[in-house]
């Protein structure tokens, strides 16, 4: 089950590239097909997963090669499924969103998309070291082509920073998984044990603070979100940034509970820092996207506050935060896509008063917007108000970063929600510029009616997850 | 002559190399009587079948051979070491047939001498392997070494051609006369050739001359590995030499001469093993840094190519200075999917030279990866393999010899190994990018002449090279078995 839940996307890749596509429509509707039913997979997935037990579902164990103890080892964990959940409805959207705008060479590109699924996919499933760093790697090809070949005017010297910085993480984790897989003499999640090593923990970190990012790992960020199609951003921030908090939740911080206790503050105080930078800039950015990518920082920054806290509660809300900020970066990308298609700019000094006549619009974009700055009652507020309770107990001043970011996020949100909807009318406004079309909001509903779901019910993620470590 | 006794000859034994040189004389001699239009798939077919005779051969010794014996008078070893290695040259010489079949249409006067020449540098490369004495060694790297000095010249009416053969043959016997003069001094100390006996002479040695000789030869045999700094050579070589002559070269002489070394320094020099084992390391450094940094100015891809290789020669020193079984593991297994990729790269880049007429640089991929998707997907693959990403089978290679490094204790060498991946990231994936990320417009090269006519064997090739590079992934196991088998026979100093 979890090996077709990787092999679908992988394997739909394939057949959409090899197909001799007369029709420009075809690879887009088979590639959507394909997406659909990935997201059929995991409904089913869900319905017979047995919550009360904590333990590995769905596991699939075969030897790759036996010298050094290295497995094709693949199973769910309970706050997996959520996260591959998270992946395939955002992939879903993506693959949808591309489909209906029209991109060039559409074979490749939906392929590309679909491909990316099927490493995250992995990322979220991999129950070996060497196995989680393959699909960690494959991620790296599909985004560097997605956003070389399909990217804005900027695209050559993002797709370089971009890889370059992620690849300079990721080796060093390489060091730190052979170091760890030879002492143990496995590569086993389960085998690899409890280690005291400062160094293999910093290798782990270190990959994982450049692809979240981290502050001040994060260089790479507001070039690539601003140079990737709407919704290539919209699963870079999305999804792939959630395989880097997933590595801390399911790698570094219960393997390595040692080095954790001495890096806990420095890491603490980046996060901090990268917190309340990235929503400063986010209230400064002069563009949508660079609003949503410095929210984005600042939001997985919150997330590591959280995870950081090593108890129940911070944990569970960074879970929930990380499945909430997938689909609130997701859908305002896409929604930024959407109007930067109508004013062809994301300057919001030429946006304005888009609010007057496209009611959709409007709707999606403030329903959005409300629950990403955490209003009460919202999923976002949820998350949020677990880390805050989570990290109190590490020391109330943590607390208080994260409280005064919370007033931070509502002030860079509005001023994204006035900018571009409200004030006069902004001069690359045309007037017969039309409201979301069906099938954009076809696209973005479900990831803000998923979203309102869960601001009704945030026990459904936090109650059933991380069973494993609820003790901690 | 009183005291002259012929050794037994262990004609099995010879059997890889017997059948190479046997397809090299047919190549001269009949090709003689063949009307011109014959020559050209005549010879190729002869030396295809040559190299695939010569694996099966290898294999079938391969799997007999369970433990390993020295044979005619202890000159060779009859082992499974020697017997990969030669499966490993085989393939990559029927890889460089099918890369050569479309670029000697325009070569036909020498298409003999050409493929005799590729069939007698394989049989040379497959004696050096399995040489088990000084004598055998120098003589195995002279056989091969004259082969391809020549074959890089055999375009005779280029001057670049011409100018690689020259250099190779002056800075190669350079190399080799260094080489000799360290065998001298080893058997100088030691009064013995053989390997297992200067090793039983070492205590007994002058350790003066044994280790000014041991060093010789590493400086002699990196000359061939074309690891820095003995690599000046290699940029100017690879880039003038004709591009099938080069994909043979990147490919073969890297598993011909670091097998051969390894082979050497543990069975000859375990003694001084503290040594070398740290010579290496500082030669794998110094190839890495410098192979990585002067690749990332180039703009003609066969040089870049050309540094790629040197760098990788410095990957590839790192598990045979680490001195374990678990470096050999690595060693074998990362020359499976590096020889394939090798050639296939250089296969694509004389794809490409044939289309455009003219040497190959940035500009001249441009597009290429829209105008010709297999190919271009291919040398994606190539070159996202060289970094070591998945799903190339380089990946496991680099993961094994970082893995032996660590193992060994050495965790600042596969440090400096992924510090080296990193800069290494720039001009692969420029590479990349250089195919797909231009708009065909910005840079429009026309095809010179039109199309070029359909060349199923390059075809070939590159498919085989794609399913070898993949293939050595997904099989990982089963390889790194056989690799275990074939380092068996070595007895590590640690």
């Amino acid at each position: 089950m979890t090996t077709a839940l990787i092999l679908v996307p992988i394997g739909g890749a394939l057949w959409v590239w090899l197909t001799p596509w007369k029709n420009s429509r075809g690879p887009g509707g088979l590639a959507l097909l394909i997406a659909l039913v990935e997201l059929a997979l995991w409904v089913g997935t869900l319905a017979n997963f047995d919550f009360s037990d904590g333990t590995l579902q769905f596991e699939t164990s075969v030897t790759w090669f036996s010298d050094l103890g290295v497995s094709y080892t693949v199973g769910l964990l309970d706050f997996s499924l959520w996260l591959v959940g998270l992946t395939v409805l955002v992939s879903a959207a993506a693959i949808g969103y591309g489909f209906w705008v029209g991109r060039e060479r559409p074979a490749a590109y939906l392929g590309l998309l679909l491909f990316l699924e099927g490493a995250v996919v992995g990322v979220f499933t991999a129950q070996d070291l060497l196995l989680f760093y393959v699909f960690w790697e494959a991620m790296l090809i599909p985004l560097y082509v997605l956003i070389g070949v399909w990217g804005g005017p900027g695209r050559l010297g993002a797709t370089v920073k971009f890889v370059v910085y992620t690849m300079a993480g990721s080796l060093l984790m390489l060091v730190a998984i052979i170091a760890a897989g030879l002492s143990a003499g496995s590569f086993a999640f389960s085998e690899v044990g409890k280690n005291q090593s400062v160094w293999i923990f910093l290798g782990f970190a270190a990959a994982f603070a450049v692809k979240a990012p981290l502050w001040p790992f994060h260089g790479w960020l507001p070039d690539a979100y601003r140079e990737s199609p709407p919704e290539v951003a919209a699963v870079l921030s999305g999804v792939v940034s959630k395989a880097a908090a997933y590595g801390f939740l399911a790698i570094a911080l219960p393997l390595y509970p040692g080095s954790l206790t001495h890096w806990r503050v420095p890491i603490l105080v980046l996060a901090s820092i990268g917190l309340v930078y990235g929503s400063l800039l986010a209230f400064r950015a002069p563009d949508v996207r660079g609003v949503i990518a410095y929210s984005s920082l600042a939001q997985m920054n919150l997330i590591i506050i959280g995870l950081f806290a090593t108890n129940a509660s911070g944990n569970d809300g960074a879970l929930l935060q990380m499945v909430n900020h997938g689909l609130i970066s997701a859908a305002l990308f896409l929604l930024a896509g959407a109007v930067e298609r109508r004013t062809a700019t994301g300057e919001l000094s030429l946006l304005g008063g888009m609010a007057r006549g496209r009611p959709i619009l409007a709707t999606v974009l403030i329903t959005t917007g409300v629950i990403a700055l955490a209003v009460p009652g919202s999923a976002a507020f949820a998350g949020e108000f677990l880390i805050l309770n989570g990290i109190f107990t590490q020391g109330w001043g943590w607390a208080v970063v994260g409280a005064v970011a919370i007033v931070l996020a509502a002030m860079y949100i509005l001023r994204l929600i006035s900018a571009v909807l409200h004030q006069d009318v902004g001069s690359a406004v045309p007037a017969e510029a039309l409201d979301l079309r069906p099938a954009e909001v076809s696209v973005i509903a479900p990831l803000v009616v998923v979203l309102l779901f869960l601001s009704f019910w945030p026990a459904a993620i936090t109650d059933h997850a991380l069973q494993l470590f609820g003790a901690r | 002559m009183s005291g002259f006794q012929q050794p037994t000859i262990d004609w099995a034994a010879l059997a890889p190399e017997l059948v190479l040189l046997g397809g090299a004389a047919v190549c001269l001699v009949v090709a003689l009587f063949l009307p011109w239009g014959w020559r050209r798939p005549f010879c190729a077919v002869v030396a295809k079948l040559c190299f695939i005779g010569a694996g099966v051969a290898a294999a079938i010794l391969f799997a007999g051979d369970e433990t390993g014996v020295g044979v005619v008078a202890d000159a060779i070893q009859r082992d499974r070491l020697a017997e990969l290695a030669q499966i490993f040259i085989a393939g990559s010489g029927l890889f460089a047939v099918g890369v050569s079949f479309g670029w000697a249409r325009n070569e036909r006067t020498r298409v003999g001498e050409y493929y005799a020449l590729l069939l007698s540098a394989g049989a040379g490369m497959s004696f050096f392997v399995a040489a088990s004495n000084l004598m055998t060694l120098f003589l195995g790297l002279e056989w091969f070494s004259i082969s391809l000095y020549i074959l890089c010249a055999i375009t005779v009416e280029r001057l670049p051609s011409l100018e690689a053969g020259l250099k190779y043959l002056i800075v190669g016997s350079f190399g080799s006369a260094i080489l000799l003069f360290g065998s001298a001094f080893v058997y100088g100390a030691t009064g013995v050739i053989g390997y297992a006996d200067i090793a039983a002479g070492a205590a007994d040695a002058d350790r003066f001359l044994f280790v000014l000789g041991l060093a010789l030869i590493l400086v002699g045999l990196s000359f061939k590995a074309s690891a820095a700094p003995f690599h000046m050579w290699t940029p100017d070589v690879y880039q003038g030499a004709p591009t099938p002559v080069t994909a043979f070269m990147s490919a073969a002489t890297k598993v011909a001469a670091l097998v051969g070394t390894m082979r050497l320094l543990v069975t000859a020099f375990p003694s001084e093993a503290r040594l070398w084992t740290i010579a290496l390391a500082v030669i794998a450094c110094i190839s890495l840094a410098w192979g990585n940094l002067a690749a990332l100015v180039q703009t003609d891809i066969k040089r870049l190519l050309a540094y790629s290789s040197i760098s990788h020669a410095g990957f590839l020193l790192i598990p045979i200075a680490v001195g374990t079984s678990l470096g050999g593991r690595a060693l074998l297994y990362y020359l499976i999917p590096y020889a394939a990729m090798s050639i296939g790269a250089f296969g694509i880049v004389a794809a490409r030279e044939r289309e455009l007429a003219r040497p190959l640089t940035f500009d001249g991929l441009a597009g290429l990866g829209w105008e010709r998707p297999g190919l271009g997907l291919a040398m994606s693959l190539f070159m996202f393999g060289f970094i070591g990403l998945p799903p190339a089978g380089l990946f496991l290679g680099k993961f094994y010899a970082f893995s032996a490094a660590v193992d060994r204790g050495w965790t600042w060498l596969a440090i400096v190994g992924v510090v080296a991946t990193v800069v290494s990231i720039y001009y692969y994936a420029g590479v990349v990018g250089a195919m797909y990320f231009r708009r065909t417009i910005e840079v429009r090269m026309a095809p010179a002449g039109g199309s070029p006519p359909r060349d199923w064997a390059l075809s070939a090739t590159i498919l085989g090279a794609v399913v070898v590079t993949i293939g050595s992934f997904i099989a990982a196991g089963p390889l790194l078995d056989i690799a275990r088998d074939a380092v068996s026979f070595l007895e590590f100093p640690s």
